[in-house]
């Protein structure tokens, strides 16, 4: 049967998100993005909330069950507070999830209580890599099996607070496939490189990581000598991505509107011109259909549907797209004043057209 | 609790229609649309035959019957879902072929909507009778379209012999040939009651077949849709019974009220997603095929690979599914709402918007893609590209539809956003 109404358990959790979205993440956004840094209590107080452990069973030191339908709601709320404190809050989960979805059970039970049960704490991940046709299932970055170690080499970019991480994992190429590798910080060979200055995000402190040879023991292998199913890993970057695009595009659709009722033009307000108004229409039309693409895509990989996969990627292209078109139309309804910095539209569409490189550096 | 599941008797009534639309529109397709005017009998026939069997009578939405069954009764409605999903195949189909099925469409559907117990009695039963029978809506003339208001046909009540006297002239009406002509149908004729009151003068009026004074005078030839008749009717002195007019009493008798108008777009409320799901069906169909002739050269697409790494023809067809996908959605979540009773004018339009908008880009983009071939009618890419695009025009243009989302999301009255 179909319905379109969340639980109330997800109510609840999305009005709890919904709070700290507007009192601090969004409150705060403007100065993080001036001084390129968010401040640990603001994340802290985000990673709290407890939205990453809910999503681990009590077994692994969490309270709950992974849902990506629960994730993709909580995951907009949070990006329609700042994308950049949004990423920060979900860091860990870089590394917690992908432990949980493809780790053994050894691993589990070693990596993820330290991650969940601290305070917030950077663990990462690194898979993105400097080329501009980038492909998680193609990766440069290669392990070379010797004797009991893997040895890793290649270059990779945007790996949040690499520089604070414990430990990471670091995705490479491994007979033709992609596979996750824990490395600990102060691994041998395994250098973090400069913060990297982007077009958006700014308050999200990003690195180039270097695995100049960088052994490590074969146990450190995600899902020990079997290794481990990329796919999951990938549907659930690529939902999480699109469901933060639903969050940064609602939250400039909301704010050019808002904007839109207020100012007067020609004796009426700026709203009132058709040419505003139905540009306003298309955004939340868009909105409303890539959100129901978004939900479906995460109910199917919930409920195990063929084509699941499939769907996340459809999903993530609709929402690509969604962002740019709806925060770039966000800059133009507020015109001139939609350039300059005093309003955050010109932030979210920066951040907008990040939706279309940042898989990754999220995961539901 | 979020859920996509297709419910069941759905799932079931799918296999059925694909069926219908495969032996019974498929092959007589291209037909139909070179020579219109000409008239479906066979499917008419036999989806009538098909209705009375199952006990569905009439296409138009309506409430759920009250289910004797005890585990039943719980189970959430699903009668516009069911529709939408039924008029999405029929029109993967033939669109055209679709819009001549008995059983009383946008006429059926404006009585359902505004009409009392005991007209909605009175004027749907016909539907299961022995022959197929065709209902339609008369809203537009020559002056008066999107602007519905404007309309200049009168009704005057006749005190001495309580009838209504209608005078004007209709273009535009979809079935109104065969609703007239070709069976004991109806019209639904709205008309001002008093010209000066504009919309708070407007009401609606079933006017059956073989009343005098009215008469179709003329057929359009069209674009697309060829297998559908589109009727201009006169109507001269057309008089029906007082209770023809359609609704309670206080909408008959208050001369300020615009609930005759609201009764019009409350209407719209419950068709548009219809509508826009028959759109949905063309650019499945249309997709399909592109998909189908892509892999016979052997060009299959390679979902998750980068975007960079796509050929042109790989990202439209990407393009089109997300496309494609996400309006169908918006349409599911529109005739769910209406389901469960939730208002949803907003959802409607939007729905009407975005499978417009949808169809047009898919079936335009088809024949491009397609080149030679598409263009040609060796295929049925050029015609669904001339079906495609009354979606975006019936039923609210995209821009009335983008007109009406615009007023629900900023608050905004008729007054304030013209």
């Amino acid at each position: 049967m179909y319905s379109f109404e969340p639980s109330d358990e997800q109510k609840m959790l999305v009005d709890t998100i919904k709070r700290y979205a507007s009192s601090d993440l969004r409150a705060g956004a403007h100065d993080a993005d001036e001084e390129a840094m968010l401040p640990p209590s603001l994340v802290e107080k985000g990673w709290e909330l407890g939205f990453l452990q809910a999503s681990i069973p009590e077994d692994y030191g969490g309270f709950g069950e992974r849902s990506a339908v629960t994730g993709v709601l909580a995951a907009e709320e949070m990006a329609w507070g700042d994308l950049a404190g949004a990423l920060a809050v979900m860091t860990p989960g870089l590394f917690a999830l992908p432990v949980l979805l493809g780790g053994s059970e050894e691993q589990k039970q070693t990596y993820i209580p330290p991650v969940i049960e601290a305070e917030w704490l950077p663990y990462s991940a690194a898979l993105l890599e400097p080329h501009f046709d980038f492909d998680a299932n193609d990766l440069s970055t290669v392990a070379n099996p010797e004797g009991d170690s893997y040895v890793l080499s290649g270059e990779k970019v945007y790996v949040p607070y690499a520089a604070d991480a414990p430990a990471m994992i670091v995705y490479a190429r491994l007979n033709g496939t992609t596979q996750g590798f824990i490395v600990p910080k102060d691994t041998p060979g395994f250098e973090i490189g400069e913060r990297q200055k982007l077009l958006g995000i700014y308050a999200l402190p990003v690195y180039r990581v270097f695995l100049k040879n960088t052994r490590i023991p074969k146990i450190n292998r995600l899902g020990g000598d079997i290794g481990h199913d990329f796919a999951p890993i990938l549907d659930a970057a690529r939902l999480a991505m699109a469901a933060l695009a639903i969050g940064v595009s609602r939250a400039a659709y909301e704010y050019s509107r808002d904007y839109a009722k207020e100012r007067d033009v020609f004796g009426v307000k700026v709203a009132q011109k058709q040419a505003i108004a139905f540009m306003l229409a298309e955004m939340a039309t868009e909105i409303e259909a890539i959100r129901l693409l978004v939900w479906e895509a995460a109910w199917m990989l919930d409920n195990g549907k063929e084509d699941a996969s499939k769907q996340a990627y459809l999903a993530l292209s609709g929402a690509t797209d969604m962002a740019m078109m709806v925060t770039d139309r966000a800059v133009q309804i507020l015109g001139g004043h939609g350039y300059v910095r005093d309003h955050p539209v010109e932030m979210w569409m920066r951040n907008g057209r990040g939706i279309a490189t940042l898989t990754g550096l999220a995961l539901l | 609790m979020i859920d996509f599941e297709m419910p069941k008797p759905i799932a079931q009534q799918s296999y059925a229609l694909k069926t219908v639309a495969e032996n019974m529109m498929r092959p007589v397709s291209q037909y139909f649309d070179e020579n219109e005017h000409e008239i479906p009998w066979d499917y008419i026939n036999f989806m009538h035959m098909a209705m009375r069997a199952t006990g569905a009578g009439s296409l138009a939405p309506r409430e759920s019957k009250k289910n004797g069954d005890e585990k039943k009764k719980d189970r959430p409605p699903i009668g516009y879902q069911s529709l939408a999903f039924m008029l999405e195949t029929l029109a993967w189909g033939d669109v055209g072929i679709y819009l001549v099925t008995p059983g009383g469409g946008l006429g059926a559907a404006a009585v359902e909507a505004s009409g009392t117990q005991e007209q909605k009695e009175k004027f749907l039963a016909r539907f299961a009778a022995e022959k197929p029978t065709f209902a339609a809506m008369a809203m537009t003339e020559a002056q008066a379209g999107s602007d519905t208001s404007a309309i200049r046909t009168t009704a005057l009540l006749d005190r001495q012999t309580n009838e209504w006297v209608l005078n004007g002239e209709k273009i535009f009406v979809t079935g109104g040939h065969k609703s007239l002509e070709e069976s004991d149908g109806f019209v639904v004729v709205w008309a001002t009651i008093d010209p000066s009151a504009g919309r708070a003068g407007m009401r609606s009026f079933v006017v059956e077949a073989g009343t005098p004074g009215i008469k179709v005078e003329k057929l359009e030839d069209k674009m697309g849709i060829r297998a559908s008749d589109t009727a201009t009717i006169v109507l001269q002195d057309c008089r029906v019974p007082f209770d023809h007019i359609l609704g309670s009493p206080e909408v008959v008798k208050s001369p300020t009220t615009t609930k005759g108008f609201k009764g019009a777009m409350a209407t719209f409320d419950a068709t548009r997603p219809l509508v826009a799901a028959t759109a949905i069906g063309v650019a499945r169909a249309t997709l399909e095929l592109v998909k189908q002739m892509l892999a016979d050269q052997g060009i299959n697409v390679r979902y998750g690979l980068p975007r960079q790494k796509l050929t042109n023809i790989e990202r439209e067809v990407i393009d089109m599914e997300v496309m494609l996908r996400s309006a169908w959605l918006l349409v599911i979540k529109a005739v769910w709402m209406a389901d469960m009773k939730k208002p949803n004018s907003k959802e409607a339009s939007m729905s009407k918007v975005r499978a417009g908008d949808v169809v047009t880009r898919i079936t335009q983009k088809a024949v491009e893609l397609m080149g030679p071939i598409g263009y040609s009618r060796d295929t049925l890419l050029e015609k669904w590209f001339r079906d495609a695009k009354i979606s975006d025009i019936y039923e609210g243009t995209g821009q009335i539809n983008r007109l009406v989302v615009a007023r629900q999301i900023l608050n905004y009255s008729g007054r304030d956003l013209r």
